[in-house]
């Protein structure tokens, strides 16, 4: 029998921001797979321009309530590198875990609020307290974790105050990174718990063959600074951003469209997966085998696993971290600089991607122009081809109208796009 | 939860977010120890970021973000027409936030600069205010989660809402920080409503006001002591108009 559907998804729950869906299949044929981002814009490149350049970064935290902390590092890394601003290696330490607290934040927020409702058949985490409790102990204590982190290393996990240029202004004690250490090494279990609460849900099974594109770690997982490498074998240095990232604009969505090799690509914790597994820590890496997921692994809905491997990893990161600042002394965190007039260009793996910053600034040290480039940007494109790709497989398998329009929610949210985000 | 063996009417709370970064509402779901106890005294029945159940009868909307397209007018005035109680949280939806810097460049100018070519739809920014009845402010950029979490209840239970009219300098001093004006920075907490705790100047980063004035705000006393302090008027300036949370009380 020839199908037909029409399938329209309003604001789609569960994501960060406003997307719609679009699907029309006519006598079984795709005529149409849309991903549309219609939220509004705030124009942020366009208000950088007059403002200090130590407001750049407390500015753009504002992009995103998520992913706050991966700006303002994105923000400060453009700033410092223009003026040639020489950052203390225990501040670069204190900003890192700041960052894997907000891996940690972000992705166990998807995994448990976002995307675990779809595998669990419920609307919300909200039944889940009620039908789960033990589950949504486990995330909580999580995330409770990824506060804890954020806001003793950072002073708030939303909106971060004290990350500055050249370093951090307030730097903790040495008493509170032991309790955290504590903290950390507690909620192990927890990862353990979650693991095997995810070896029980099957993801659906879809593969459609992708560019994946992440910063290439140098002897370490990459999170801050670096090249970019992808799947299909480029390599491209940090300022040479634009070659890659390649916006367009199409008619249907406020957010543009990115290309590299073909017509999309993908960036996520999937992408940083299956460029740097052999990076992650020893520990990570078996967890993510007994997850089934082998590099490189081409089913968009793995970005799941992929982040909950990250989890596992930068925590066990972050104890390295906090040995060494242990170790270390505390006293200078921030390093004085002269304003210069420059150029510079920051590159941050946030939890959904690469995130480039650009700016110019003049000689009084004001942004005269400003570029920011957003993971869920450079998804976008490839949810839209996914979208397409996934419909056409499903009515070929004879799916439905309800079972179709579940798996392309459930396909958009794996990516985790941010879309308030991408759109800025 | 029940009370004296009842369970009592859940009130029915919406969550809605127009042009922002979604951080006010996160802000819910953050720190583990009061989630649950809060969610037993509500019914959360429309919260489009976390949940892909939901209903159109409400009796609390809380409402994020500015507004900057039409369809956001539409939109928030039949949410405004549902709820018994309207309330605006973030500096976002109180003051305008951070999206208000929009509205000092012309509009063609800001399409131009992200869009090129492009036509996108795009209008000054507004407040909530400036388009429906608003019945309750929550500034901050973003909420603190425990003021919203006070603030619900006292609304779902009958009593009186409270917020600081001092101002961030007095839970700075309770703190015991350093003051970070005598450290060379420019922070407006001498004007600025309490009520974060201090969180800024605790970081030893200036206030930059995200809750609007403190009552009896005394703008030129503080343009003083910065001007003393070396700071330029530009500067001051940059840092005023930030959230939008001054504008036009702030006299020279």
């Amino acid at each position: 029998m020839k199908v037909n559907m029409n399938i329209d998804v309003h604001h789609i729950a569960r994501v960060e921001g406003h997307g719609n869906i679009h699907i029309t299949v006519r006598d079984g044929e795709l005529i149409e797979a849309e991903w549309q981002v219609v939220e509004t814009p705030r124009f942020f490149e366009a208000i950088l321009r007059g403002r200090p350049h130590d407001m750049a970064p407390t500015l753009t935290s504002r992009i995103c309530g998520i992913c706050s902390i991966g700006h303002t590092l994105a923000s400060l890394r453009a700033v410092e590198r223009a003026m040639q601003v020489r950052v203390p290696k225990n501040a670069q330490l204190l900003r890192l875990l700041a960052k894997h607290g907000e891996t940690i934040q972000s992705h166990i927020l998807h995994l448990f609020f976002l995307a675990a409702p779809d595998l669990l058949g419920v609307g919300s985490v909200i039944p889940l307290t009620k039908s789960h409790p033990e589950v949504v102990a486990v995330a909580l204590r999580l995330k409770g974790l990824a506060n804890d982190m954020c806001d003793l290393i950072a002073g708030r996990t939303t909106h971060p105050v004290s990350l500055v240029v050249g370093g951090l202004s307030k730097a903790p004690e040495k008493k509170q990174l032991e309790m955290l250490k504590l903290t950390i090494q507690e909620r192990f279990s927890d990862v353990m718990a979650t693991v095997d609460i995810f070896k029980t849900l099957s993801m659906p099974d879809f593969v459609r063959e992708t560019e994946f594109v992440s910063l290439k770690g140098k002897g370490k997982y990459p999170w801050i600074g670096g090249d970019l490498i992808s799947t299909d074998g480029v390599l491209k240095a940090e300022d040479d951003y634009l070659a890659m990232t390649n916006e367009y604009k199409e008619d249907f969505t406020t957010s543009k469209f990115t290309r590299l090799s073909r017509e999309s690509f993908a960036v996520g914790a999937l992408a940083r997966f299956n460029n740097n597994h052999k990076l992650l820590h020893k520990k990570a890496k078996e967890t993510a085998q007994a997850l089934c997921l082998k590099p490189v692994n081409n089913n968009p809905y793995m970005n799941n696993i992929a982040q909950l491997v990250e989890c596992y990893h930068v925590m066990l990161e972050s104890i390295e971290i906090i040995d060494k600042l242990l170790d270390s002394n505390l006293g200078n965190i921030c390093n004085r600089y002269n304003i210069t007039d420059g150029e510079g260009v920051g590159a941050v793996e946030v939890p959904r991607g690469i995130l480039y910053h650009h700016y110019i600034i003049d000689k009084k040290g004001t942004i005269a122009k400003a570029n920011c480039v957003i993971p869920t940007t450079q998804n976008n494109a490839n949810i839209h081809h996914d979208l397409a790709e996934l419909v056409t497989q499903q009515i070929n398998l004879g799916k439905n109208d309800k079972e179709v329009t579940k798996l392309c929610e459930m396909l958009v949210r794996a990516y985790d796009p941010c879309i308030s985000c991408s759109v800025h | 939860m029940k009370y004296l063996g009842i369970d009592p009417q859940k009130v029915k709370i919406g969550v809605f977010d127009f042009t922002g970064c979604e951080g006010c509402e996160l802000q819910l779901a953050n720190k583990e120890e009061s989630l649950l106890e809060f969610l037993s005294l509500l019914e959360v029945v429309n919260f489009r970021e976390i949940s892909s159940d939901s209903s159109q009868d409400y009796d609390i909307a809380l409402v994020e973000g500015s507004i900057s397209r039409k369809d956001e007018i539409e939109r928030l005035t039949d949410i405004r027409a549902r709820a018994k109680v309207l309330v605006a949280m973030g500096a976002c939806a109180c003051f305008g936030g951070v999206n208000y810097l929009k509205n000092q460049y012309p509009l063609k100018d800001v399409v131009k600069e992200v869009y090129g070519m492009h036509s996108v739809e795009t209008s000054k920014v507004k407040r909530i205010a400036d388009v429906v009845k608003v019945d309750l402010n929550i500034p901050g950029c973003p909420v603190s989660k425990s003021e919203v979490e006070s603030i619900i209840v006292s609304i779902v239970v009958g009593a009186e809402v409270k917020i600081p009219k001092y101002p961030v300098c007095v839970e700075c001093k309770q703190n015991v920080n350093t003051c970070v004006v005598d450290l060379g920075k420019i922070c407006l907490g001498p004007i600025t409503r309490a009520g974060c705790g201090a969180v800024c100047p605790t970081g030893k980063a200036g206030c930059l006001g995200c809750r609007g004035p403190a009552e009896d705000a005394n703008y030129g006393s503080l343009r003083e002591i910065l001007r003393e302090k070396g700071h330029c008027e530009s500067e001051i300036e940059q840092k005023l108009c930030f959230y939008n949370a001054f504008n036009g009380s702030t006299e020279k």
